[in-house]
């Protein structure tokens, strides 16, 4: 046993010392890669642990948009090299990786990460670095922002807000479906639903909509029928539900059982195949969800992102996370661009932060003050189980 | 006509409680310990139904069944390996086990499953009768007959049989019972299967009625029937099974007068107002009948 031990010590030594001696090759390329070689950008993605599925997702896409733009001669005629760190789904793993990534690998722009949390905690060291980083997915607003209002000079991000979905699904219910006299019911332990439902409320009031029942639970609950009971005697016409897929099966499935056929809708945390096994196909049906991106979108644009992917990955239909790794790197190309410079990684904030009109698979974006891309959102309709393209809805 | 619909909503969660209730309330009956593995009991009841009805392909009956035996066989055995050794010993130690035994099988299945939930599948046609305006879906008439059923038995079992009789005794008074040649284990292993049944068959009723299982699913029914337990008067079969019903029918009054948010905290609120000013519960009283 202690043999064994000692024997794997040895063994995560040498490794050790192998990829500290891979890394400084690497940094002495990078010296080299001022001169002119390629573009570095780090990607600090969850390719392992709970969220491994939307880091890999990411990962694809930024692999297939590389591959076409070093095809095509690259940016300003230098490849881009991406160096991928895996941070485990693990934020002080993500800080660890990004700091490895600034120092070591000397990139001038990070993709990352997933999760809003694994990119808030690299966000300091991109600041004091002075590198560029974009998540991909980071929905929480104090991404870009921090709590005291300040703004995260370096950080970026290509999909959309929080808050921006509850816009859309009040402006979806306002002039789509026509609706009047609304319900909320919110998840009242997350910030996100209650992001979502806060934005929804104020929405849809402005557009001369009534929110006649406004209603809350706690993630983890189980019994919501007494509450949809109560739901259902303020008779709503549609009910707005920004949760996680674990309750919002069962909310789903507890309110069709006691007869709410109103038209239902969520946000993106709907998004899981869980939530038709929870609700069953049935029950789902006329229920919408906001999300970044259908592959059922008919746009040109998509739809020929769709083929190129299919064909780099066996026929497989990208998700939102394959689109919004992909439009990441043209979201960082566009900004080398326009700022003529590869490896300035100041003059490339500066022409993120200055991002207009720039037509990319999730949407056309132009960035906000906050940094924040204003930008369409998909809405999409479950039939039997099955997303459904619905309709686009502009900011 | 909303307030038929909430107490049927109320009755049907009641009656879920009440099942897990009976077995606490038994278990205190007869070797005073608070089985806090209960509410694990009944996450193993619901899993094993589950594995019966989507891996086996059995229909409801015969999942409920296979259920409630291994939930009776995993009773008799928590009791064999962590309580039957410590039943000369204090109290607090018999509780602190049953804390460490309730946490032992939450992570030693999370440990070998994962902590993912899973949704049952859909094994009742649900149909559903509008009676006076209220939506009674044909899964809670299901559910609410089994319970009736089983408690019924229970009853049966309790105050007919020769196993019931040495239950009482030994829960009115064990040496005594020993010395008229019962035997005391036999019985305390027959009260744990009992009860742990009883938990087995509300983990399947909760699967079907509520669809999401997880494995920790089992602690806040297992509080909560805790409460009913205390609310009815703990040690006493009846009032574990009014207790139950009411404690479901007042967390569905306090979501259903738009309260939502406070109704776990109206559960601890109940438990706090009988254990101050009628600890011995509804049905307490001085010369109490206990299993």
């Amino acid at each position: 046993m202690f043999f064994k031990k000692r024997m794997t010590a040895v063994l995560l030594a040498s490794t050790i010392g192998a990829a500290g001696f891979l890394a400084g090759c690497g940094s002495d390329s990078a010296g080299g890669g001022e001169s002119g070689d390629t573009v570095k950008i780090g990607a600090n993605l969850e390719l392992s642990g709970a969220v491994a599925s939307y880091g890999e997702g990411i990962a694809e896409g930024i692999e297939l948009a590389v591959d076409e733009i070093n095809k095509d001669g690259g940016i300003d005629g230098k490849e881009i090299e991406i160096v991928k760190v895996d941070n485990k789904s693990d934020a002080a793993e993500a800080t660890n990786a990004a700091i490895k990534l600034t120092e070591n690998d000397d990139v001038v722009a990070i993709i990352g990460s997933a999760t809003s949390g694994n990119t808030v905690a690299q966000a300091q060291v991109a600041n004091n670095s002075e590198t560029v980083l974009l998540s991909p997915s980071g929905t929480s607003p104090n991404v870009t922002v921090n709590e005291d209002g300040s703004l995260n000079d370096f950080v970026f991000r290509t999909s959309f807000i929080d808050p921006f979905q509850g816009t859309v699904a009040a402006n979806f219910a306002a002039n789509e479906l026509g609706v009047k006299n609304v319900a909320i019911y919110a998840d009242n332990a997350s910030d996100y639903a209650k992001g979502l439902a806060a934005s929804f409320k104020e929405t849809f009031e402005a557009a001369g909509g009534k929110i006649v029942a406004e209603e809350s639970y706690v993630a983890k609950d189980t019994d919501f029928r007494s509450t949809l009971t109560r739901i259902k005697s303020a008779n709503p016409e549609f009910i707005f539900i920004p949760g996680y897929y674990e309750e919002v099966g069962l909310i789903v499935k507890q309110g069709r059982e006691m007869g709410i056929d109103v038209p239902l809708m969520g946000a993106d945390g709907w998004d899981s195949p869980k939530l038709v096994e929870l609700a069953g196909g049935d029950s789902l049906n006329n229920t919408f969800i906001t999300n970044h991106y259908s592959s059922g979108d008919p746009d040109e644009t998509i739809q020929s992102f769709v083929t190129k992917f299919g064909e780099k990955y066996n026929g497989s239909s990208p998700d939102a996370f394959n689109a919004l790794g992909y439009d990441s790197v043209y979201m960082l190309k566009d900004a080398m661009e326009r700022a003529e410079s590869t490896s300035d990684a100041k003059k490339i904030k500066d022409a993120l932060a200055e991002t207009k009109d720039l037509t990319l698979v999730t949407g056309i974006i132009s960035v906000d003050e906050d940094h924040n891309p204003i930008k369409s959102a998909t809405v999409l309709e479950y039939k039997d189980g099955e997303q459904v393209f619905k309709t686009k809805v502009d900011p | 006509m909303d307030w038929i619909q909430q107490l049927v909503n109320g009755i049907s969660l009641g009656s879920i409680y009440a099942l897990i209730a009976l077995g606490y309330t038994m278990v205190y009956g007869i070797i005073k310990l608070i089985n806090f593995a209960h509410g694990e009991v009944f996450m193993i009841g619901a899993f094993v139904g589950f594995y019966a009805i989507a891996g086996w392909g059995l229909g409801f009956f015969p999942a409920l069944i296979i259920a409630m035996a291994v939930c009776a066989g995993m009773g008799m055995l928590i009791e064999r390996v962590a309580y039957r050794r410590l039943r000369g010993s204090t109290r607090i130690a018999a509780l602190i086990t049953a804390i460490g035994i309730s946490l032992f099988i939450q992570y030693l299945f999370i440990y070998f499953r994962g902590a993912q939930p899973e949704a049952y599948p859909e094994v009742i046609s649900n149909q559903t009768f509008n009676i006076f305006g209220a939506q009674i879906s044909s899964q809670s008439l299901m559910i609410l007959g089994t319970s009736i059923v089983l408690m019924i038995v229970l009853q049966f079992i309790v105050h007919k049989t020769k196993i019931g009789k040495a239950m009482r005794a030994v829960s009115h008074d064990m040496d005594a019972a020993r010395l008229m040649g019962i035997n005391v284990n036999t019985t305390i292993s027959a009260t744990f299967a009992i009860g742990s049944s009883l938990a087995g068959a509300a983990g399947v009723f909760f699967g079907v009625y509520y669809t999401k299982i997880e494995p920790l699913m089992g602690v806040i029914p297992g509080v909560k029937a805790f409460v009913a337990a205390v609310l009815g008067g703990i040690g006493i079969i009846p009032g574990a099974m009014v207790g139950g019903l009411v404690l479901g029918v007042v967390e569905t009054v306090v979501s259903g007068l738009g309260y939502s948010l406070w109704r776990d905290a109206a559960a601890f609120v109940i438990l706090i107002l009988i254990l101050l000013f009628k600890p011995s519960g509804i049905f307490g009283k001085n010369a109490r009948e206990k299993v």
